[in-house]
């Protein structure tokens, strides 16, 4: 049984046992299953050829997100992609699932449009076959990236057998300088953990900085929380999370609305309860980041250098990136900048965009665009005039979707292109084969719009 | 699935560490919605770039690759995985794995296992200098061996019994239905449902 103090992600992984057996795994109920149309065809066509069914639609949402096209309508660019959509289409169609399919008015990321319908709420157990799943621990909800086999297990039981995972805890203490946001807060974590420290970890952010962080940073913080390797990121609920939630189409209304806060308000880690182990980060310290490499952890101060390799990974990362030892980060131009993904394309994170942009021109050597993380994003930016702000400067402002993040649809890097981008990985050929990716926050890929080249946002504040 | 005992042939070394996904299959081939028919684009943008070690003949049909730290790490498209069996693979050795990736394995059919750094060092080295050299990786012993050496492996049981008997994991969830059933019953009356 559970010690009498436990930590918030051993409350949410209690609260969700359907079964516990010696010697197995724990079988989990999973509140909220995600769909997209790239890791769910081959799992509806597993259900079908056993004869299954989707055990509970009504707990299950669709959306059309990693290879839409962003502009031009709703017609996919290739024929496999066109085919994946329609898939995906007519599974959910046939398993009565709600899809939010390309040119309706919620489509989006799928990691951004849980949070924005009220779906994602604390204490749930969330999955989808995205390893950025763990986005929706910012609710202090209990989200993980799955398989496909997995997707197959969730739709036909609802369930998954998942093993017990240790505890970490990362606290954040300090007053985030000017120009620092919670993207340089992961950013310079991942830098300091490495690529794989949390591996077979559930991690805790907590402290002062990430309490006075917005919804957004926090779901910027756990989305990275893959890039080194936990298998889930979290964040304790508190008024800020109830704030973002009230009224959202999903959320508890009326008179279940006070018993989901008493229950929300008990999802906090125990005082005295034990993590595996705890890493402390001085916020106050910290400076914009701006990865160097191929792996999110080869990352530096924007005010740093391009570092001497310490291993053959760096060394394979400074050839394909094309960079010296020694090299002023500031030194470094750029090619194109990308706004988007599950990471950086919320409301937020376009206005502070914008906020550095305003008035200013994009440099003549960059194409520069902005791809809102939702339907609704859009819909709000423009609302508030952002889109003016981005295409007075020589943006593109596109439709919703992953987009060059993964480079699925057309949008992607030419080979040798070298890009700023607000995205979560630079891996080699992730934006597209032979394209270099620099990772940093929205206003730093705003300011390196601007410039032309990678820049310190704090010179242009 | 079919069971999976043990596993003998010859290595492919992979000596890098943190090799994602988007490397083992880069994503144009994620628009397909088959299971099989992934192998030709097994970690394509490296083997376009020529000279890669899995296209060197004497590498040609080994069944077990043998990789650096955090193989599998990023996406969790289980197309990788796909991707590496249907290339020829039936195991994977590593000093670490990503948890999607090897959760994904499994499913797959694919035995992956930990070792030591100085033993995937001397596997790595002995596929560099004797490509044919032969290891059996048994999943029954809980380990691989080949000429003069024998290393013991841990891996989870639950998996390694799935492995053993081929079973099929949604057929034995199946099985506690009305845990399910008594689960689902009590849910709390807030959390959210969309029809």
């Amino acid at each position: 049984m559970p010690s009498q103090r436990r930590t918030l992600a051993q409350k949410l992984w209690d609260a969700h046992v359907v079964r516990s057996a010696p010697g197995e795994p724990d079988l989990l109920f999973v509140d909220l299953h995600l769909v997209h149309e790239v890791t769910s065809p081959q799992a509806f066509e597993g259900l079908r050829l056993a004869g299954r069914h989707v055990r509970r639609p009504d707990l299950t949402v669709a959306t059309m997100d990693h290879n839409v096209p962003t502009r031009g309508g709703v017609r996919a660019a290739d024929e496999l992609s066109r085919k994946q959509m329609e898939v995906l289409a007519e599974n959910c169609r046939e398993e009565g699932i709600p899809l939010h399919r390309i040119g309706s008015r919620r489509q989006g990321i799928v990691h951004v449009i849980g949070p924005e319908l009220g779906l994602t709420q604390p204490g749930m157990l969330i999955v989808c076959g995205d390893s950025h799943t763990s986005t929706h621990g910012a609710f202090g909800a209990l989200a993980f990236g799955i398989g496909t086999s997995e997707v197959e297990l969730v739709l036909a039981t609802q369930c998954l057998p998942q093993k017990r995972q240790g505890d970490i805890a990362v606290t954040v203490e300090g007053e985030l300088p000017l120009g620092v946001v919670a993207k340089d807060i992961v950013l310079s974590l991942i830098g300091r953990t490495g690529t794989s420290a949390g591996q077979g970890h559930l991690v805790e952010y907590r402290g002062s900085t990430i309490r006075r962080l917005s919804m957004e940073g926090r779901m910027t913080i756990c989305n990275m929380s893959i890039e080194w390797g936990a298998k889930a990121g979290m964040i304790a609920p508190d008024e800020t999370t109830f704030k973002y939630l009230e009224g959202k189409p999903h959320a508890p209304l009326g008179a279940e609305w006070e018993p989901a806060l008493d229950y929300w308000r008990s999802l906090v880690t125990d005082d005295g309860a034990a993590f595996d182990s705890e890493i402390s980060v001085d916020a106050s310290t910290l400076e914009p980041h701006v990865t160097w490499g191929t792996t999110p952890a080869q990352v530096v101060p924007v005010t740093g250098r391009v570092p001497m390799p310490r291993s053959e990974t760096d060394e394979r990362a400074l050839r394909y990136m094309d960079l010296l030892p020694g090299t002023a980060l500031a030194d470094i131009a750029i090619d194109r900048v990308f706004i988007g993904s599950c990471t950086n394309a919320r409301l937020e994170d376009l206005r502070a965009a914008a906020g550095v942009i305003q008035g200013r021109h994009v440099h003549p050597k960059v194409r520069a665009m902005v791809v809102p993380g939702s339907t609704t994003v859009k819909r709000e930016a423009e609302d508030e005039g952002l889109d003016i702000v981005f295409k007075a400067a020589g943006f593109e402002w596109r439709n919703a979707g992953c987009s060059m993040c993964l480079g699925m649809n057309p949008d992607i890097l030419a080979p040798g292109e070298r890009c700023a981008s607000t995205s979560n990985r630079n891996f080699e050929g992730r934006q597209g084969s032979g394209g270099r990716t620099h990772l940093m926050s929205p206003p730093m890929a705003a300011a390196a719009a601007i410039t032309g080249h990678l820049v310190d946002v704090r010179e242009l504040m | 699935m079919e069971p999976v005992k043990r596993v003998s042939g010859r290595m492919a070394p992979l000596d890098l560490a943190d090799v994602d996904t988007d490397q083992i299959i880069p994503k144009q081939f994620l628009k397909r919605i088959e299971r099989t028919g992934y192998g030709p684009f097994l970690f394509y943008d490296w083997r376009a770039r020529g000279g890669f070690v899995l296209d060197k003949p004497e590498y040609a049909g080994a069944s077990v690759l043998v990789a650096g730290a955090n193989f599998g790490c990023g996406s969790s498209r289980e197309h990788a995985p796909w991707a590496l069996r249907d290339f020829g693979f039936k195991a994977i050795i590593a000093t670490s794995f990503a948890d999607i990736f090897r959760a994904n394995c499994y499913k797959t059919g694919l035995i992956v296992l930990t070792l030591p750094d100085s033993q995937v060092r001397h596997l790595i080295d002995l596929a560099a200098e004797d490509p044919t050299a032969q290891v059996t990786v048994d999943l029954e012993a809980q380990q691989v061996r080949g000429d003069g050496f024998a290393y013991r492996f841990e891996i989870d049981p639950f998996a390694r019994h799935c492995l053993l008997e081929g079973l099929d994991e949604i057929g034995l969830v199946e099985c506690h239905d009305s845990d399910i059933a008594a689960y689902e019953k009590h849910r709390a009356a807030w959390l959210p449902t969309v029809k």
